[in-house]
C-alpha cells in the first residue's frame, strides 16, 4: 500500500508537472487537469490502496480516469508516487512516448484508456460488479468531468450502479462548470446535479473540491450509504492555482508560453 | 442456432468458471437455462447496450470471458464505440453475440436487419468475426472464440436452421461442404449457406459441378487459412449482408491477383423492402435459383 503523502505538497507538485508537461508538448486541456489536482492528491496520497512498485497488485483499488483529456494530472500523480520515473514525464505527447495526450493503459498504474467521453463509468461498473461477484474488497473510483455527463452512456451507467447495489463504486465529478464551448449552464445545464444522482438512488455528497480536509473526510467514509454507489460532487475551479487560467474557457485549449509558465509555476510554488 | 449457442455456452461454463453472460434484456425462452444454472455469472444489463458493453469490458478486465447478447444491430452498431475502444483497443476477452444476422428478422423491418455489421466489426483491431452457417458451426465458433480469448463477434442466425454438415475444426479455414476441383466455387458465410448448397445441387443435376465452402471465420488474422479457396479460378462470395465492406470485400482484400471474385450480397436499395427472410433473400438474388444462375454466368 502507498505510504501516506502530504497532500498539499503533492497537489502543488502535480500542478507543477502538469504545467511543465502541457507547455513542453504544446498541448491543451490544462484547465481540467488543474481543477482535479487536489482530488488526485488526496486520492493517491491518502485514500487509494495501491502499490507503486507493483501496479498490477491484485488487491489494489482501481482508479479510472473517464475524463481522459486531463491525463497530465494522472501521469504526474503516478510518476510522483513512483509508478514510473518522474523524468519520463518529459516525453509527454512526444512521438513514440507511451504518455499519449489522452490517458493510456500502457502507462503503469493506468487501468483504462479513455479519450472519448462517457466510457469510464460503465467500465468502472463492470469492475465493481466483478469485485462483488468474486467477493473482493477492493474498490473502484472513477473521475468524471461535468461536460461528459451530457453523454447518454453515463446515464445508463448511473441507472445501472444502484440497481446492482455497487457500493464499492465511487464516482467523483470534477464539477468545474466549464466545458468545451462554454459554461455547463449555457451548453447543457446539469443543475441540479446532486438531485439527479439522488433520484437515481446514489448516495451523494457535495464538497469544495479544493479543500483537502473536505475531500479526505468524504472519501474516508465509504460507502456514503451501505448498498448504494457513492457520488462525490466536487465543486472545482477550472485552471485552479493559476490566476490567469481560473474559470477561463480559453485554458481548455491554450498552451502557456514561456512567460506564462514562469508565472504559473511561481503561483503554484511547487518547486523547480 | 441461438439454442445451439446457449447449449454450448452452458457446456463450456460448466468447465470454465470464467464465462460470464450479459444480456441486453433480450433472449426470452433462450437464455433462461444458463441464467438458472449460473446466476453468479449472468446479468441482464437492461435495454442499455452502451453500458452493457462497457460493463462487459470491465468484467473482462477482471478475468472473465464475457458474452454480450442481444439481437440484430443492438449489441454491435448501437454501441460500436464501446466495442472499439473499451473491448478491442484493450484487447479484452469479450464475445459480442447478435441473434438475427442478415435479414433473419425479415418482417420486423430495417431496424432489425443486420446488414452492415460484418463490415463494421471486422475493421476493429484484435477482432475476429464469426458467422456460422448452422448449429454445429455456432458451437464450433463459440469454442474457437473461447480458445482465442480475445475480442470477437459471433453473428448468429435465428432459430430452426438445419444442420448442413458434420461438425469440424473451424480453425483450419473454409469448410469444404461440397468439395471438388471445379473452377467455380461458392464461398459462403452464414446461414445463407443453405441456398448456396441447393444451388450447387440444381447445377449438379444439370451436370455442372461447383464447390461450396462455408467460411464462418472472417478475420485478417486467419487470412492464410483461405488458401484452399484460391485453387478455384472464380469465387462467388455469398453473404446475407450489404455489398460494402462485407465478406466479399474481405475476400477481395486477401485473394491472389489471379482469382476473380463476384460478390452476391444485399443491395442498399433493398432497405426499403419488407418481407420474410425467404422473400428478402430472393429479392437480393440470394435464393437457390438465383445463385445457380449467377454461377452459370460465371462459368
Amino acid at each position: 500500500m502507498n505510504s501516506k503523502f502530504e497532500t498539499q505538497p503533492l497537489a502543488r507538485q502535480i500542478r507543477t508537472e502538469v504545467i511543465k508537461m502541457v507547455a513542453a508538448a504544446s498541448a491543451s486541456h490544462v484547465g481540467g487537469a488543474l481543477s482535479m489536482a487536489d482530488l488526485l492528491a488526496v486520492l493517491y496520497g491518502e485514500i487509494l490502496r495501491v502499490k507503486p512498485e507493483q501496479p498490477a497488485w491484485s488487491e489494489r483499488d482501481r482508479f479510472i480516469l473517464s475524463k481522459g483529456h486531463s491525463c497530465t494530472g494522472v501521469y504526474a500523480t503516478l510518476a510522483l508516487l513512483g509508478f514510473f520515473p518522474l523524468a519520463e514525464l518529459q516525453t509527454y505527447g512526444q512521438d513514440g512516448s507511451r504518455l499519449m495526450t489522452h490517458v493510456s493503459h500502457k502507462v503503469p498504474g493506468v487501468e483504462f484508456s479513455t479519450g472519448s467521453l462517457g466510457h469510464g463509468l460503465g467500465f468502472a461498473c463492470g469492475k465493481a460488479l466483478a469485485a462483488k461477484r468474486q467477493n473482493k474488497n477492493w474498490r473502484v473510483f472513477t473521475m468524471l468531468s461535468d461536460g461528459e455527463l451530457d453523454e447518454g452512456s453515463n446515464w445508463e451507467a448511473i441507472l445501472f450502479a444502484p440497481h446492482h447495489r455497487l457500493d464499492n463504486l465511487v464516482a467523483i465529478v470534477d464539477y468545474n462548470k466549464i466545458q468545451s464551448l462554454g459554461s455547463v449552464k449555457e451548453v447543457l445545464d446539469l443543475h441540479p446535479l446532486a438531485e439527479k444522482f439522488r433520484a437515481f438512488n446514489w448516495a451523494v455528497q457535495e464538497i469544495d473540491g479544493h479543500n483537502h480536509n473536505e475531500i479526505s473526510a468524504a472519501l474516508k467514509k465509504l460507502p456514503f450509504e451501505p448498498g448504494k454507489p457513492s457520488c462525490l460532487i466536487a465543486h472545482t475551479i477550472k485552471g485552479k492555482g493559476v490566476d490567469y487560467m481560473e474559470n477561463k474557457l480559453l485554458w481548455h485549449y491554450r498552451t502557456p508560453n514561456v512567460e506564462q509558465v514562469a508565472t504559473a509555476l511561481k503561483q503554484i510554488g511547487g518547486g523547480p | 442456432m441461438r439454442t445451439a449457442f446457449i447449449n454450448e455456452l452452458i457446456l463450456q461454463a460448466r468447465k470454465n468458471p470464467k464465462i460470464f453472460l450479459v444480456v441486453g434484456d433480450l433472449g426470452f425462452s433462450v437464455i433462461e437455462p444458463y441464467a438458472e444454472e449460473f446466476p453468479n455469472r449472468y446479468l441482464n444489463a437492461g435495454v442499455a447496450e452502451q453500458n452493457m458493453t462497457s460493463v462487459a469490458a470491465g468484467l473482462a478486465s477482471e478475468g472473465y470471458h464475457v458474452f454480450t447478447y442481444s439481437i440484430a444491430n443492438f449489441p454491435t452498431l448501437r454501441c460500436f464505440e464501446q466495442i472499439r475502444n473499451d473491448i478491442c483497443y484493450h484487447n479484452l476477452p469479450v464475445t459480442v453475440v447478435a441473434v438475427g444476422g442478415g435479414v433473419a428478422y425479415g418482417n420486423l423491418g430495417y431496424s432489425h436487419h443486420a446488414v452492415q455489421d460484418i463490415a463494421a466489426l471486422r475493421t476493429l483491431p484484435n477482432m475476429t468475426v464469426f458467422s456460422p452457417a448452422d448449429p454445429g458451426e455456432a458451437s464450433g465458433c463459440l469454442q474457437f472464440a473461447l480458445q482465442r480469448g480475445r475480442p470477437s463477434y459471433l453473428r448468429l442466425g435465428k432459430a430452426g436452421e438445419a444442420k448442413l454438415h458434420e461438425p469440424c475444426d473451424l480453425t483450419q479455414g473454409p469448410v469444404p461442404v461440397r468439395a471438388g476441383t471445379a473452377p467455380v466455387a461458392f464461398a459462403v458465410t452464414g446461414s445463407v449457406l443453405k441456398p448456396a448448397l441447393e444451388a450447387a445441387e440444381i447445377l449438379s443435376q444439370r451436370g455442372i459441378e461447383v464447390a461450396v465452402y462455408s467460411c464462418p471465420v472472417i478475420s485478417g488474422e486467419f487470412a492464410g487459412a483461405f488458401k484452399t479457396l484460391w485453387r478455384h479460378q472464380k469465387i462467388i462470395s455469398v453473404e446475407e449482408h450489404g455489398f460494402a465492406g462485407g465478406f466479399g470485400s474481405f475476400l477481395k482484400e486477401i485473394c491472389p491477383a489471379n482469382v476473380h471474385i463476384r460478390i452476391c450480397a444485399i443491395p442498399e436499395a433493398n432497405a426499403a423492402l419488407v418481407g420474410s427472410q425467404e422473400v428478402l433473400r430472393k429479392q437480393a438474388g440470394l435464393d437457390a435459383e438465383s445463385l445457380a444462375r449467377t454461377a452459370l454466368e460465371a462459368i
